[in-house]
């Protein structure tokens, strides 16, 4: 029997008058690699900042399995980071981590403990030769792999990422998809976005589609022979 | 060069140069440790904003006849807070916000001299900079203030540095982006106040932005922008100072000219080096 990490009870919220989040229901199982699909707009995003904890307020429950998904214990990456600042006077280390600052009460100041930690994620990741490189120096899918080196530097058990592969070619995207198929499989529970279903179809166990309200939610192989498939890729029945 | 050198022992005998350059000194430090986070963040113009706010304090200070620092400091910081609440309450941009209450301050500033006559003079002193006007109450309060800037910024480092690079990702950690945001405010309302001493109103927010920016040009991480950035703008506080002394010029301009030099001469170096 699989514990609930997060359990999602008639969710709504509004911008204004703009309903964003309609009645949205759901759980999320320890060890699931949920992706989040649907259009531009459908509030992919704004369900995972609402998560997050980083917008507010809304109606509805949200609960999260306080020994599993507390918040000290969720990873992060963040839509668009790969194109910040390329100027931007920063190392891999130092940005990778800023991931520890959650676990740090009072003055967050780093210990050689914490740099370790550091060194470890970016060789698990392999991408240690780049801890003193500049980030802004770095191609797309090295910053890619940085910012998760960020986000599972403090071992999650639940990792968030809105659409990370966004900026990536094919090749580097297939790559980033499996190192992220790895870490669910040393049990870290993953919410991936994705506006491409395709993409990341062979990774996931279950799919939320999203269109403001849920369209489908369920193991993939069901929503692959399903009738929501084929309004996802925009086909009207006939009958 | 050797004909200077009895020019500099002598500008080293005098008090007011020694104050100077101790008081420039710790500015710079102050400058330079918040510059990044203020040029990074895009929020460079809030100091140049804050610098406006404190003609029209400085102005409000002479008229009352009491210490242009202990009231400049208060008000400048209750208009940077100003600015951010408007925009963050008000729909109005951070740089629209800054443009009102600067303007506004200038209107405030020019108004009080007008009517006022007798500490022009006074007040001139406060938009170009005179080192010649710091007393020695000015330069303890100075030491005090921006040791106390530079440890705050030591304690919040790591803060700072992850709200700087991804604030969304920092709200994630748990960290009060807003407190830090209203934190920088603070610590650079203070710094623009006690810089406004040695280059004046005008030319303060160049302190805050040229060291940081110079260091931009060379540096790969972030310890070694504020470091690099902290040396520049000590020794061109130095070298303004004595260069300023010795041909007589103004020294708040002096020390901006040597800033602007160094960054000339960084940039062609980093040129230089993506040519190679």
């Amino acid at each position: 029997m699989m514990n609930n990490v997060i359990t999602v009870e008639n969710l709504n919220f509004s911008f204004g008058k703009n309903q964003i989040l309609k009645d949205i229901s759901f759980q999320v199982e320890e060890g699931d690699y949920l992706g989040i699909v649907g259009p531009n707009g459908s509030g992919k995003t704004t369900l995972i900042k609402i998560l997050l904890g980083l917008i507010g307020p809304y109606e509805g429950k949200i609960r999260f399995n306080d020994e599993i998904g507390n918040k000290n214990s969720i990873g992060y990456v963040p839509q668009g980071a790969i194109k910040r600042d390329r100027l931007f006077p920063a190392t891999v280390e130092e940005i990778v981590a800023t991931g520890l600052l959650s676990q740090k009460k009072g003055m967050k100041f780093y210990s050689k403990e914490d740099y370790r930690k550091v060194e470890n994620i970016l060789k698990k990741l392999g991408i240690y030769g780049l801890k003193n490189r500049k980030i802004g120096n770095l191609s797309g899918g090295q910053i890619q792999r940085a910012l998760l080196a960020r986000a599972m530097v403090s071992k999650p058990n639940i990792l968030f990422l809105d659409e990370p592969t966004s900026a990536l070619d094919p090749k580097i995207r297939e790559d980033f998809y499996s190192i992220l198929k790895e870490i669910n499989r040393e049990g870290v529970t993953i919410i991936l976005i994705s506006h491409d279903i395709l993409s990341i179809k062979k990774y996931v166990n279950k799919i939320l589609y999203l269109n403001r309200e849920i369209i489908f939610y369920g193991p993939y192989d069901q929503f692959k022979n399903s009738k929501e498939i084929a309004q996802y890729f925009g086909i009207t029945s006939r009958d | 060069m050797k004909e200077f050198l009895p020019l500099i022992m002598e500008a080293l005998q005098q008090d007011f140069i020694l104050r100077g350059i101790v008081v420039g000194s710790l500015i710079a430090i102050s400058s330079s440790f918040l510059g990044i986070f203020l040029v990074l963040k895009k929020h460079s113009m809030i100091g140049d904003g804050l610098a406006h706010v404190s003609f029209a304090t400085v102005a409000i200070a002479l008229l009352l006849n009491k210490s242009p620092l202990i009231i400049s400091i208060p008000l400048v910081i209750l208009s940077s807070f100003l600015i951010l609440k408007l925009d963050e309450k008000a729909d109005i941009h951070g740089d629209a916000a800054i443009g009102l209450i600067s303007s506004l301050a200038i209107a405030v500033g020019v108004l009080i001299s007008s009517i006022s006559k007798g500490f022009n003079v006074d007040l001139f002193s406060y938009l170009f900079g005179s080192i010649l006007v710091i007393s020695k109450m000015d330069l303890i309060l100075s030491i005090i203030l921006s040791i106390i800037v530079i440890l705050i910024i030591c304690i919040f480092y790591n803060s700072l540095f992850a709200i700087t690079y991804d604030e969304e990702f920092a709200n994630v950690l748990g960290i009060n982006s807003k407190f830090i945001n209203y934190l920088i405010s603070t610590l650079t309302s203070i710094t623009v106040v006690l810089g406004i001493r040695i280059v004046g109103t005008m030319l303060i927010s160049s302190m805050i932005i040229f060291p940081t920016v110079t260091a931009l040009q060379v540096s790969n991480s972030f310890n070694s922008t504020i470091l690099i950035s902290s040396i520049v703008s000590i020794i061109s506080v130095i070298m303004g100072t004595f260069i300023s002394y010795i041909f007589n010029l103004p020294t708040g301009a002096t020390i901006v000219i040597i800033n602007g030099m160094f960054f000339l001469l960084f940039f062609l170096i980093r040129k230089l080096k993506n040519n190679n």
